[in-house]
């Protein structure tokens, strides 16, 4: 039987984090319950629909199947890390403009996939866009308007490094 | 909370080994998308886990002096498509990773954890077969050294002893340098589904004289555990590279392979698409090879 807790140390939207957590809790659970980072969301809980994705070292995971004692020593990025001063990054913007978004649940999952990619800064066709989209399934927009949402600032980031 | 029972998180094989041994309930968990999972379903509910995560010695790609790639069991599909010796020796096997499941699937997946859950629809296991690859397995007390053919017992079972760790998948020179290879993975959906059916095929071609030199064909979900389809393959070697070749491959595995009636898919359906894959296949790594395919 597990009855100790283990003490977990990471870096969570850029804050040095410490928490006791027990072995059995899903990442996901530790970033809802203990540190209320409720945009990452509880959706299928078996890695097939991405709403609790998050950034680990600069890679998209399902925190829902990622155990939190794994979190030791990572960097890990939820959608609260993302606005500054208030603002909302481009991509969250893009996503209004575009209406990639309608119920929202998928939403902060989407926005951390497409986070990802924008930041490494390549110029992607339309069906490399989806299939780097495609651990996230959204049951309102039909997509379309979220791949519109990707690949506008995409182009927006890929005129402005040429005009620099 | 998942129901595990005991959590053990070992530092090296060696502990590994040892903490397996000591814990008869235990088994191996490495990235966690399919123990966890089961775990979630109840099938490996109330389990205890040897964590196998922070062994850095089963982690990354290395290219031993004469030739032979070693891919540590724990290295995720994300970081074989993506490292550069894989990019540069065996693509194929990069480019049949990164059809499992979806991205975040993909960056904590193991190709140790794909091969040892004995699944026959691991999107690994055809190219790995068709690349003639070697298991290497530690106990603590020297270890032993599989052909993968050997290791794949039946369906989800391997032959993985209490107190063993798959560390590396090896793969020979002489079983890729001149050879290319091609994936085609069968499946109703685009991304975030397992195969219908799949083949990977491996082909070495003499481009001056047109002749296939050798093949290798692997099928996943043709029989209980990855088919190599060894009557094909000596059929096909020697023959010139030419439509009848490929009118040859799309025949014979039609009457080599023995899919199952399934809710994914009928046999006929699967002896249908399994003809046109192989075939296809075949002919992508001959246009590989710069062979004279029109």
């Amino acid at each position: 039987m597990i009855r100790d807790k283990v003490l977990v140390k990471c870096i969570v939207n850029g804050k040095e984090v410490a928490e006791y957590v027990d072995p059995r809790e899903s990442l996901l659970d530790m970033l809802r319950n203990r540190l209320g980072l409720t945009s990452v969301k509880k959706g299928c809980e078996v890695g097939e629909c991405g709403a609790c994705t998050v950034i680990i070292d600069g890679e998209t995971v399902d925190s829902c199947i990622y155990l939190a004692v794994w979190a030791e020593g990572k960097n890990i990025r939820t959608l609260e890390g993302l606005e500054k001063n208030g603002d909302l990054t481009r991509i969250q913007e893009a996503f209004i403009e575009e209406g990639a978004i309608q119920c929202g649940f998928c939403t902060p999952g989407f926005v951390m996939s497409a986070t990802v990619l924008l930041e490494r800064g390549e110029v992607l066709t339309r069906e490399a866009i989806k299939k780097h989209m495609s651990g996230n399934l959204c049951r309102c927009t039909g997509y379309q308007n979220i791949v519109n949402a990707v690949e506008k600032v995409m182009k927006e980031n890929a005129a402005e490094n040429e005009g620099a | 909370m998942y129901d595990i029972e005991n959590y053990y998180n070992a530092k090296s094989v060696e502990e590994a080994a040892a903490l397996l041994r000591e814990h008869p309930d235990s088994r191996i968990i490495s990235g966690g998308s399919d123990v966890l999972i089961k775990i979630r379903e109840g099938k490996m509910a109330g389990t205890s886990l040897v964590c196998i995560r922070d062994i850095k010695e089963i982690q990354g790609i290395s290219k031993k002096e004469n030739g032979d790639i070693y891919i540590g069991a724990g290295t995720t599909f994300s970081h074989i498509t993506n490292d550069p010796i894989i990019q540069e020796c065996i693509p194929v096997l990069g480019e049949a990773v990164d059809q499992v499941g979806g991205p975040q699937i993909r960056n904590i997946g193991t190709i140790g954890g794909n091969i040892c859950n004995g699944a026959v629809s691991a999107d690994s296991a055809p190219t790995v077969f068709s690349l003639n690859a070697l298991l290497r397995i530690e106990d603590g007390n020297g270890g032993r050294t599989v052909p993968v053919k050997e290791f794949y017992l039946g369906p989800g079972r391997v032959d993985l002893k209490r107190g063993e760790i798959l560390t590396h998948v090896i793969i020979p020179a002489e079983e890729y340098q001149g050879y290319h290879g091609h994936y085609i993975k069968y499946s109703m959906r685009k991304a975030m589904d397992i195969a219908t059916l799949s083949c990977s095929v491996v082909s070495r071609v003499d481009t001056e004289k047109n002749i296939l030199e050798d093949v290798r064909i692997t099928f996943g979900v043709a029989a209980p555990v990855p088919f190599r389809c060894e009557k094909t393959e000596a059929a096909l070697k020697g023959m010139p590279v030419d439509e009848k070749l490929y009118q040859t491959i799309e025949e014979s595995i039609r009457q080599e392979i023995s899919p199952r009636d399934s809710w994914r898919a009928s046999r006929e359906f699967r002896l249908q698409i399994g003809g046109e894959i192989a075939k296809r296949a075949l002919i992508r790594t001959v246009e590989l090879a710069g062979g004279n395919r029109k």
